[in-house]
């Protein structure tokens, strides 16, 4: 089943994806076995005449065994995850110093990208507004301030298996390292209206020599 | 005595008061089990016309929908082009013509159906059936009663129900069209009419949802209190079945759930028409919109419990009356619902991963939310613990029972994937989601009823439902639901975005059209096999093979009444003696033995 998942192309993305398959497997064993013994027990145990069944009122043993194992199960799988689920979103654990910073704003039914300019402030006339297309380089720490002017959309790219809602009055951080060059799509993965289908944004990622001719392009020195 | 004198009371009954506005706990249980059908088959309507949609995006429906010959020159070939034609002629604005223009669904409808299928299957489907219609009917029955504690507000509480069916309808025909910003109703979209253009929509949305509210806390109230203090001599609570067990949890988490969304409903009201900006985020109001989510959520957990827990004590009831074996560890399945309804109030986090919710609490959300897969496991186990060396009967009711507990192990798997932060960033509001939720309430919620329908419909009206058609009909849903909604785990895992009307506008969902138009062709069958339940129904009432008291040999007290359950229920109220599930006990004669017997020694009570 998980052929289905898009090309990952970020560097934590294969710390999701490997959260994923051990999920899959770990539930995909779990259903088997336990499909596999209620269906032999619907076999076994089918009506049959003059046969009476088995007065059973349960067993505390057994209980306490299945209790305790999907806790301890639950508790490892929480384990592994906590890390991953900081590294990508707690704002403390990003890789400092990014090389790029946009801001990215939702409104409806598109997305807004603005880049701070050579002098890396906001609010200034270098910056740069791009409607729908986000450009950065490819093996390079980009921070993105999430915002909306609307109402919530949220920042989806699902090959780099990031996902962020993006609220109205609030700069929400996220960071991303993409490591393939290619064109991605940014749908909007909140509803945010009648034109929420079809709201799609485009992240551009060049590799460092076509990105410094990108720039250069753009602001001209 | 009291009781006699309440039963010769109600000898005399017009037709009004005896069908329409009936304070008797059964006719009331049987009007919510009708308006809930009835309300499927709405609910069930709309999401065909948006499945349509997502498999042929764009292109006009099937029966009503223009000719592409009309679409493409305007020139009319059939008759729907004419009725088209005079619908484009005329002067008014035509209902049809703003919603559905040559049969195509627009964007802004489109919204409208889907928020109105989930409000619907929720809040007018399965509530109204699992806690209304077999609330009502099975409360004073299984714990010995002659009816509710309040039968006014019994009855109050059915036609506040029926008041907030209408408004809720009604919100299709006002202009602007009705809410469209899903049935999460998230702020700000849903808080200011400019971001949708929904006016007196949403603003009934919200006030049919107050009124269902009220119905819901006045039926909770009344199920609590009947439950502690009317059960009959000897019903101790763990003499009691295990679906009052559900019910009892259930009417509790009501009472306390319902009130944080009818505050959170009231102040949507105030920031649409009064121009409060309780959820809206701009500079000068001070408002947030997560707000919104927090307490829409806060009541929206406990409520995904609300549509399973009374599920889980039927499925219990099923199996263990056609294993003919006791309950698997009975106090186990007590405490582990309880410790679903209690958790249940510390996960509503789950749903704001995304949300911009500070990461830290994501963490902890996502530990409470899995640790809810310990009672999930306990129940499954024990479950089939009951089976096991047991002498199943493949009744139809409990082939619905089996069903029901394979369906949750799917529905309670993919919950684990969600429930873990890291792989929540893809898989939240993909049709991942949308998978799980049909896996429980649809998998889980619906072949309970369906099971409890036709296992107590000889309780209810005498008769058994036609075994053919209920057999057909279990297979056709059974197989229908699995190809309508586990291909939706693979929409999810692409990415599938879940609400959005056309996925052909995606380049990374090209390879998806098959399986689309796949779930879409299910989900036609799926919705057509629900007519062969409802003809049955109906046609059983008046047709159906006569059932006699006890058809399926059943310990509990509701089997104790004579068929039809006169008013009152019982001739004397019975006396109980054991719990609830002593089939197949040693050295006995027949395999069961009713909680009310009298000759046996309590000692082999099952508490």
């Amino acid at each position: 089943m998980l052929q289905w998942l898009p090309e990952n192309v970020s560097t934590y993305g294969q710390s999701v994806d490997n959260l994923f398959y051990a999920i899959y497997y770990l539930t995909l064993v779990v259903f088997i076995l336990v499909m596999g013994t209620l269906i032999v027990f619907l076999i076994k145990y089918r009506h049959q005449e003059g046969k009476k069944a088995d007065y059973i009122e349960g067993s505390t043993t057994l209980e306490i065994v299945w209790t305790a194992a999907t806790t301890v199960i639950v508790f490892v799988l929480a384990m592994f995850s906590y890390p991953q689920w900081n590294n990508i979103k707690s704002p403390t654990q990003f890789p400092e110093n990014p090389d790029v910073v946009v801001q990215v704003s939702g409104k409806q039914f598109n997305w807004d990208m603005t880049y701070p300019g050579p002098d890396n402030e906001f609010g200034t006339d270098d910056d740069l507004e791009l409607e729908n297309e986000l450009h950065v380089p490819m093996d390079a720490v980009v921070h993105i301030r999430l915002t909306s002017i609307d109402v919530i959309h949220s920042f989806f790219v699902p090959q780099l298996r990031l996902k962020q809602d993006a609220l109205p009055n609030r700069f929400i951080n996220v960071w991303f390292e993409a490591t393939k060059a290619g064109r991605y799509e940014i749908p909007c993965a909140e509803l945010c209206g009648f034109g929420h289908s079809g709201m799609l944004g485009y992240l551009n990622v060049h590799t460092q020599a076509d990105y410094d001719a990108w720039v250069q392009e753009r602001w001209p020195q | 005595m009291h009781d006699n004198e309440h039963t010769e009371h109600h000898h005399e009954e017009s037709f009004i008061s005896k069908y329409i506005f009936s304070l008797d706990h059964k006719t009331i249980g049987k009007q919510f089990l009708i308006y809930g059908l009835i309300m499927f088959f709405v609910g069930g309507g709309l999401a065909l016309l948006f499945r349509w949609q997502l498999a042929y995006p764009d292109q006009p429906l099937p029966i009503i929908g223009a000719s592409q010959q009309y679409l493409d020159d305007g020139e009319v070939v059939t008759g729907t082009d004419r009725m088209w034609e005079r619908i484009y002629d005329s002067d008014k604005e035509e209902w049809l013509e703003v919603n559905m223009p040559s049969g195509v669904i627009t964007p802004e409808f489109y919204n409208m159906l889907f928020t109105m299928h989930a409000t619907i299957m929720v809040f007018f489907v399965v509530v109204p059936i699992l806690v209304g219609a077999f609330g009502n009917f099975l409360i004073p029955l299984m714990i010995g009663t002659r009816d509710m504690a309040f039968p006014i507000l019994n009855m109050l509480s059915f036609w506040l129900a029926v008041l907030a069916a209408i408004v809720m309808v009604l919100g299709f025909f006002v202009p602007g069209g009705h809410a469209s910003a899903g049935w999460t109703g998230y702020a700000p979209l849903s808080a200011d009419p400019q971001w949708t253009g929904v006016e007196w929509g949403l603003n009934l949305w919200a006030i049919s949802l107050l009124l269902q509210g009220f119905s819901s806390l006045v039926g909770s109230i009344n199920y609590i209190t009947t439950i502690i203090n009317m059960r009959a001599p000897g019903m101790t609570f763990f003499r009691m079945p295990l679906v009052i067990w559900s019910l009892f949890i259930v009417a509790i988490l009501l009472l306390l759930a319902f009130p944080v969304l009818s505050s959170a409903l009231a102040l949507l009201i105030f920031d649409r028409l009064a121009g409060t900006t309780f959820f809206s985020a701009t500079a000068e109001g001070g408002g947030d919109p997560l707000l919104w989510q927090h307490l829409f959520w806060f009541f929206g957990h406990p409520e995904v419990y609300i549509l399973i827990l009374p599920g889980m004590g039927i499925a219990s009831e099923l199996i263990a009356v056609f294993s003919r074996k006791p309950i698997f560890g009975y106090r186990s399945m007590v405490y582990a619902m309880i410790a679903i309804a209690f958790l249940g109030w510390i996960v509503w986090g789950h749903h704001m991963f995304q949300s911009g919710m500070r990461p830290g609490l994501g963490s902890i959300f996502m530990t409470t939310t899995m640790l809810i897969a310990v009672p999930s496991a306990i129940k499954t186990f024990n479950w089939m613990g009951t089976m096991f060396r047991g002498s199943i009967r493949f009744t139809t009711p409990m082939l619905h029972g089996i069903a029901f507990v394979s369906m949750f192990v799917i529905g309670g798997l993919s919950g684990i994937y969600m429930a873990n932060t890291p792989v929540d960033i893809f898989i939240h509001d993909t049709y991942y989601i949308v998978a799980h939720i049909h896996y429980v309430v649809f998998g889980g919620s619906l072949f309970a009823i369906f099971g409890g329908i036709i296992f107590w419909f000889p309780k209810m009206y005498g008769r058994y439902m036609n075994d053919v058609l209920a057999k057909i009909h279990f297979w056709l849903t059974f197989i229908a639901f699995n190809c309508t909604f586990f291909p939706m785990h693979i929409l999810g895992v692409g990415g599938h975005m879940r609400r959005i009307s056309n996925p052909q506008q995606y380049e990374f969902l090209q390879g998806f059209e098959g399986m689309n138009i796949f779930i879409t062709m299910s989900a036609f069958t799926l919705g057509f096999a629900q007519l062969i339940l409802v003809f049955n129904f109906f046609w059983s009432m008046y047709k159906g093979k006569v059932a006699e008291q006890n058809p399926w040999q059943v310990n509990t007290l509701e089997w104790e009444a004579p068929t039809p359950v006169p008013h009152g229920n019982f001739g004397q109220i019975p006396t109980v003696y054991r719990g609830p599930y002593e089939y197949s006990v040693p050295g006995e004669e027949s395999d069961w033995i009713p909680q009310a017997e009298p000759e046996h020694a309590p000692a082999t009570g099952g508490d």
